[in-house]
């Protein structure tokens, strides 16, 4: 029980942050299926920290290095769809998609190329980077936390207090549900539609750093975060783009992907079901739930549709 | 007047070639200045082997990009079918899944001949690709968010059919894969009439034929058939094609369900070649086969006859990459460039709309206000 407990945790941490991310994104009009992209862009900048400063640097400074590396690619990262976006106005779903593709083939150049340099031009082609993740754990009682869940928990309330009660906060949704609304008492919706994709490049990247290290010591790149982004998708359509809806919707989720982890050591292990059936049950529990909850969805109104001062 | 309009309509044509030709030529460019990061001194050796690509090694590398071309063809035209429609196939990868399973099972397990295998392959990906398909008609579920899960749910399900535990009839335990076709199943190898050892390969087979003349016969549905008109129709204005009396939730679904049969074809005519086995242990990620035909389909604009050049491209790219020399360069750079080319494809056509804005003389009542918009 303590085990499913801790998974629950570590994954729905993950899935909260990015899912914050996505509506941060959304609600500002900018459907942003470039998450996954993000989450590996930020993970491989978080490790690189870890890999290259891992003995150079105190421990409570290289946890917050790491952490920040990974927040500002994934926002940089962001950068390239905003642009495409919301300046050139191009399809944001293809977009996103060719920046998921770019992450994982751009990871895997990065992480080579560095283990190749490493050996000394031996011509190693593993893409698989090792480090340390003992700083960002610690224990209370009979469980162990990541520094990331202390994260989530403030950038939850932050996120909330962000977009309800603050008019910057306001103004952003504004974008996303009626940008000609918007324009039309002075707000910039271009600024405002980049400072949502940035922000939910920060997310991103802090989540794919979030759900790479505390759980191993060691990954390949070339799976990306094995889907994990697109699951906060469902995650937050599932939470209805509103910050406590995510979260309760995250942990629902996150039972769903711990069941895997505690297979082989609990009464599940009675039932013989194989590693294959329980990667499976995210994403069939997210299809269900979707079926039932899409024909009444409060997604935002503008989202997906590039704004262009000119239309009416 | 009439004659400015017909001029107009001729050069975007020949514009939307050269867009496409923009996105690759700054695709390569990006390539090279990686290359170029990662070790200066071999960066001009590695990209001349990216351009020149099968022709690096004659005739081995042609007969690669031929063979490679061919399933690439089939994912392109599964994107592309599904865009005629308004519908964007990111499922390509999962259908593809389905197909490998569907034509590796017919193949090894039951022993039927090539064909009844590929078409084994082209009903499992078409039941993979109809899914999406309902949830968009039936629950309003958007068909990429539906498409991702269903490629990942695709990807753990063929491992599990395949693998269960070691024990599963097509996995054969000595090579951690499917049994080879060749040895197993030699009747389910598509035939290749000579063309391996023109080639000197084991994989130059008919399929690159076949997928050509799938390409003709999809070019003719979408164009000169009712059917294509109406799934057309659905693509470009839903609620005028239902005013008109097209059933739009019956088209989205068929339309999904032909996309996912033509990528499932695609796995078929890979698998079927007798060169690759399904490793159910090493496949943690989608097949990339899947994810490629959306460069391939967005570079040919969705013109079926488009795909196959687009794709043979593609193959030649992927092919050159696999000849850099792995001492100082990843063959995933031409992963990278692909992705750069779909970015770029992204944006590329809207900058093809301005231009041919420009040139109709600003005769639209909006454009003072939507020329400022694309300045920006």
């Amino acid at each position: 029980m303590f085990l499913l407990l801790k998974y629950t945790l570590l994954y729905a941490v993950v899935l909260m942050l990015v899912a914050l991310g996505g509506m941060f994104s959304e609600r500002s009009g900018v459907i942003n299926i470039a998450l996954e992209g993000i989450m590996a862009i930020g993970g491989l900048a978080g490790i690189i920290v870890l890999v290259v400063f891992g003995s150079s640097l105190p421990a409570a400074a290289l946890v917050t290095v790491s952490i920040l590396a990974s927040a500002v690619a994934g926002m940089i990262y962001s950068l390239l769809l905003a642009f495409s976006a919301i300046t050139l106005k191009a399809d944001q779903t293809i977009g996103g998609t060719a920046l998921n593709m770019l992450a994982t083939a751009a990871a895997v150049v990065i992480v080579k190329a560095y283990n190749n340099a490493s050996t000394g031009g031996s011509g190693s082609a593993s893409s698989k980077l090792s480090y340390s993740n003992t700083e960002f754990i610690f224990s209370v009682g009979p469980l162990t936390y990541n520094i990331f869940l202390i994260i989530g928990i403030i950038l939850l309330i932050a996120a909330y207090v962000f977009l309800y009660k603050t008019k910057y906060g306001l103004r952003l949704r504004a974008c996303g549900e009626h940008p000609q609304a918007a324009d039309s008492v002075g707000i910039n919706v271009y600024k405002w539609r980049y400072a949502g994709v940035m922000i939910s490049g920060f997310l991103g990247g802090l989540g794919g750093f979030a759900y790479i290290v505390p759980s191993v010591s060691t990954w390949n790149f070339e799976v990306g975060v094995t889907g994990f982004g697109f699951l906060a998708l469902a995650v937050m359509i599932f939470g209805q783009w509103k910050p406590f809806r995510i979260a309760a919707a995250a942990v629902f989720f996150a039972i769903f992907k711990s069941l895997a982890n505690i297979a082989d050591t609990t009464f599940l292990s009675n039932l013989h079901l194989s590693k294959n059936i329980y990667d499976m049950m995210p994403f069939i529990a997210s299809m269900i739930i979707l079926a039932f909850t899409s024909k009444n969805s409060q997604a935002p109104k503008a989202e997906g549709i590039p704004y262009d001062k000119g239309a009416r | 007047m009439k004659n400015k309009k017909s001029k107009l309509n001729l050069s975007s044509g020949v514009m939307s070639v050269v867009a496409s030709f923009i996105c690759i030529i700054i695709g390569l460019l990006v390539g090279l200045v990686i290359l170029y990061c990662i070790n200066s001194e071999n960066a001009l050796d590695g990209f001349s082997r990216i351009i020149k690509g099968g022709f690096y090694l004659m005739p081995k590398g042609i007969g690669t990009v031929l063979s490679q071309a061919a399933p690439l063809i089939m994912t392109g035209l599964s994107v592309a079918f599904a865009f005629k429609t308004g519908l964007f196939n990111i499922g390509a990868a999962g259908q593809y899944t389905l197909g490998a399973l569907g034509a590796l099972y017919f193949a090894l397990v039951l022993h039927m001949p090539w064909y009844v295998c590929l078409l084994a392959a082209m009903v499992f990906g078409a039941v993979w690709g109809a899914i999406p398909g309902i949830f968009k008609a039936y629950f309003n579920v958007n068909e990429v968010i539906t498409a991702i899960m269903f490629n990942w749910i695709g990807l753990y399900a063929v491992n599990e059919i395949i693998y269960r535990g070691a024990i599963g009839d097509m996995y054969d335990l000595k090579t951690t894969k499917t049994y080879s076709l060749r040895n197993a199943a030699p009747q389910s190898v598509i035939p290749d009439f000579g063309m391996n050892s023109i080639f000197n390969t084991k994989s130059t087979t008919i399929a690159i034929f076949i997928a050509v003349a799938i390409a003709v016969l999809i070019y003719i549905v979408i164009n000169k058939t009712t059917f294509g008109y109406e799934l057309k129709a659905c693509g470009h204005n839903k609620d005028a094609a239902r005013y008109a009396g097209i059933n739009e939730k019956r088209n989205i679904v068929l339309s999904m369900t032909i996309a996912g049969a033509l990528a499932g074809i695609g796995a078929g005519l890979y698998y079927l070649s007798g060169v690759a086995e399904w490793n159910p242990q090493v496949s943690t990620a989608l097949p990339a086969m899947g994810f490629n035909g959306i460069p391939v389909a967005l570079l040919a604009l969705s013109n079926p006859i488009g795909v196959i050049f687009a794709a043979l491209f593609v193959s030649h790219i992927t092919v050159g990459g696999g000849y850099l020399p792995t001492k100082y360069f990843q063959p995933e750079i031409a992963d990278v460039i692909i992705a750069v080319i779909i970015y770029l494809c992204a944006f590329v056509m809207l900058f093809k709309g301005v231009v041919a804005n420009a040139l109709s003389g600003r005769k639209k009542k909006d454009v003072p206000n939507s020329g400022k918009g694309a300045d920006e």
